[in-house]
């Protein structure tokens, strides 16, 4: 059977010829229509909408938006905030990129929509350092779209007034973290908040209430209010609904982005069709299916998973649909979309040292178990590669990884410590016999991870 | 106080006019520490002890909360650079496809180790982390402008390029 064809709902336009980042162009192509028709209806109906969508974010922890959204405090009196993730920092990922370069727009829309259905007046695009041309395309389209009255002070001639800004980030990954974003955007270091008490639905971005969606989520806010919910929760599978970016790097023929209805495609069709395969003359080795923070995927391993009905079935790592339940289900995540390939010319000690170096360097420093744990991790995998390696290596990675999972402030720990503790697990071998590995000559095509 | 001060930064008068204006984007001035950072950077070239006074001063905040922004946020820094910056991404995704060769090679061509500036004062190379463009890796990000699949050949290409931009300015 050949793999499923690609449903282009958020990334319709993306790439496709004579399409520009400007309003004209989006509103040629029917843009802002769904906002005009957003502002007629009751905010409660547009949020039951997203609700029945079973829209699920796409930023990481794949948390139902609708949920989200029902969650913010309404009787404080304070304001409501939306702060849009723009920080696209999880390694591996690489489509909010897209939409932001290339439909600015399209984003704009769904913030104005889901700002219209929470009452939120203000609304903040933080948007990784790194995109200089990025936020620049945001402003202007920010600028286009208040000088047509889709945003700024009563919106399309009603009542309702809300303005977008968009800030900066400066080059760290901790901003992605929705409550280290919230004290970056007040204009602190970004030290992720305690929860509780600090849900940003109820003590956000200066105390008040606030949502923080990623920029592909918004996206198909926008796509939900133009099918109505129960369509766009036709589209995938159940509990895993509508199209999600999926962005592939590594060590495959054809990189790149791609949107598939969510589950419709497996981890093998996704691989081997879409992407081409592996490198001339390569296997595929191992993929990380969420994000350099999921666990990775061995090739060869198999799950056995319980079906509804109470019977089980077994999958191979190629036959994994790609949907947040099956891969959490396979111990490992969707996360932010990004699959990350290796092939057998890849040892799995050099590129755990890169990702350990990684997460050493962003480590926001607050937590003891995270800031010296991932800093002890990324030193014990260099000293593997560089200098000598023992047997007992894996044993103590496993060690420091398992003390720092659940003892931290933000997730960041987990994400920290799922590399380490996987690739040790799954290629415990490769651990205990990197000694020998490393006085043997360095195969051809093996190049410098560290 | 605050003229006095933004007279001796001698920030060009397009760069005061955004900072006044950016400020009102939040209900909270130190909101805009960020968005002040990054124009004084852009206008100046770096941030001095003297900026993050300035920035304090203009913010109502004190030095210190200043200097903690600087200090933990990777694209601020205290020190002139060359006048280019070359940032080329580490990461697993570049790496898998040369990023480390990349990198050796604009350090080869510039005749300096990242981190430094060149002995011409031309580049600054830095080792920087993803930049969310891995389906093209290896990426290199100079100045503003990302290049993509910027394998060893291209690095080559891209090192000419800035050479002979800077012989026809000399
Ligand atoms: C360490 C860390 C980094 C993160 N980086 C990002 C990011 O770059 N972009 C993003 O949208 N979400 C990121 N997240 C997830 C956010 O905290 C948050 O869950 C998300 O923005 C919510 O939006 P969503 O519900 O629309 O997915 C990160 C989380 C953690 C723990
Ligand atoms: S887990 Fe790590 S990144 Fe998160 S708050 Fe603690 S030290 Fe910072
Ligand atoms: S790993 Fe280099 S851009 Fe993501």
């Amino acid at each position: 059977m050949p793999a499923p064809q690609q449903r282009r709902i958020i990334f319709k336009h993306i790439d496709a010829p004579g399409y520009t980042n400007d309003l004209a162009c989006y509103v040629r192509h029917g843009g802002y229509e769904i906002l005009k028709k957003a502002v007629t209806l009751p905010a409660a109906t547009i949020i039951d909408e997203v609700k029945k969508s079973g829209l699920r974010g796409r930023g990481g922890a794949g948390f139902p938006c609708g949920v989200k959204w029902g969650l913010v405090d309404r009787k404080s009196g304070k304001p409501i905030y939306l702060v849009v993730n723009a920080d696209e920092s999880e390694p591996g990922t690489f489509k909010d990129r897209y939409i932001i370069h290339q439909d600015p727009h399209q984003l704009l829309e769904g913030i104005m929509i889901a700002s219209f259905a929470n009452n939120v007046k203000q609304a903040y695009i933080y948007i990784r350092g790194e995109f200089p041309h990025g936020a620049r395309i945001l402003e202007q389209a920010v600028a286009e779209a208040r000088a047509a009255n889709f945003v700024g002070p009563n919106i399309l001639g009603t009542s309702y007034s809300c303005e977008i800004f968009v800030h900066r980030g400066a080059g760290a990954y901790i901003c992605g973290e929705e409550t280290g974003l919230i004290e970056s955007l007040e204009g602190k270091r970004p030290y992720p908040r305690i929860k509780p008490p600090y849900f940003p639905a109820v003590l956000g971005l200066y105390q008040c209430p606030t949502i923080v969606n990623n920029v592909e989520t918004l996206c198909h806010v926008k796509h939900i209010l133009e099918m109505g919910g129960d369509t766009y929760a036709k589209i995938g599978t159940p509990n895993n609904t509508g199209t999600r970016l999926l962005c592939v790097s590594g060590h495959v023929k054809r990189p790149g982005y791609y949107e598939f209805a969510v589950g419709e495609i497996t981890l093998g069709e996704l691989l081997n069709e879409v992407c081409g395969g592996p490198l001339p003359g390569r296997t595929f080795k191992a993929v990380i299916p969420g994000g350099s923070s999921a666990k990775i995927l061995k090739f060869g391993e198999t799950f056995t998973l319980k079906n509804k009905d109470g019977s089980s079935r077994t999958l191979t790592v190629e036959e994994i649909p790609m949907d947040f339940d099956t891969l959490a289900a396979c111990g490992t995540m969707g996360g932010s979309g990004g699959v990350i390939v290796m092939d057998d010319s890849v040892n799995m000690v050099e590129a755990l040292a890169n990702i350990n170096a990684f997460y050493a360097h962003e480590s926001c420093g607050q937590c003891t178990p995270c800031r010296e744990g991932s800093l002890w991790m990324k030193k014990i995998t260099a000293r593997m590669v560089h200098q000598q390696a023992r047997s007992e290596d894996g044993a103590l990675l496993k060690s420091v990884a398992d003390q720092i999972a659940g003892r931290t402030i933000c997730a960041f720990g987990e994400a920290c410590s799922w590399p380490t503790q996987s690739f040790v697990a799954k290629f415990g071998d490769e651990f205990k016999g990197y000694a020998e590995t490393r006085k043997e000559p360095k195969r051809a095509d093996a190049l410098e991870l560290v | 106080m605050s003229a006095a001060i933004s007279s001796s930064m001698n920030l060009k008068p397009a760069t005061l006019l955004r900072i006044d204006e950016v400020i009102t984007h939040y209900p909270v001035k130190r909101s805009a520490t960020l968005p002040l950072l990054h124009l004084i950077q852009e206008d100046v070239g770096y941030i001095s002890e003297e900026a993050i006074t300035w920035v304090a001063t203009k913010l109502e905040l004190q030095p210190i909360n200043v200097y903690e922004v600087v200090t933990f946020y990777p694209m601020f820094r205290q020190k002139p650079i060359g006048r280019r910056h070359i940032k080329v991404c580490r990461t697993l995704s570049c790496a898998l496809l040369g990023g480390y060769k990349t990198c050796e090679a604009f350090e080869h061509a510039f005749n300096t180790h990242r981190g430094e500036i060149s002995p011409d004062g031309e580049v600054t190379i830095e080792f920087v982390e993803c930049l969310a463009s891995c389906g093209t890796a290896p990426v290199v990000l100079i100045d503003d402008d990302l290049h993509e699949n910027v394998d060893v050949a291209k690095a080559k290409k891209l090192s000419d390029q800035i050479k002979s931009e800077a012989s026809q300015r000399r």
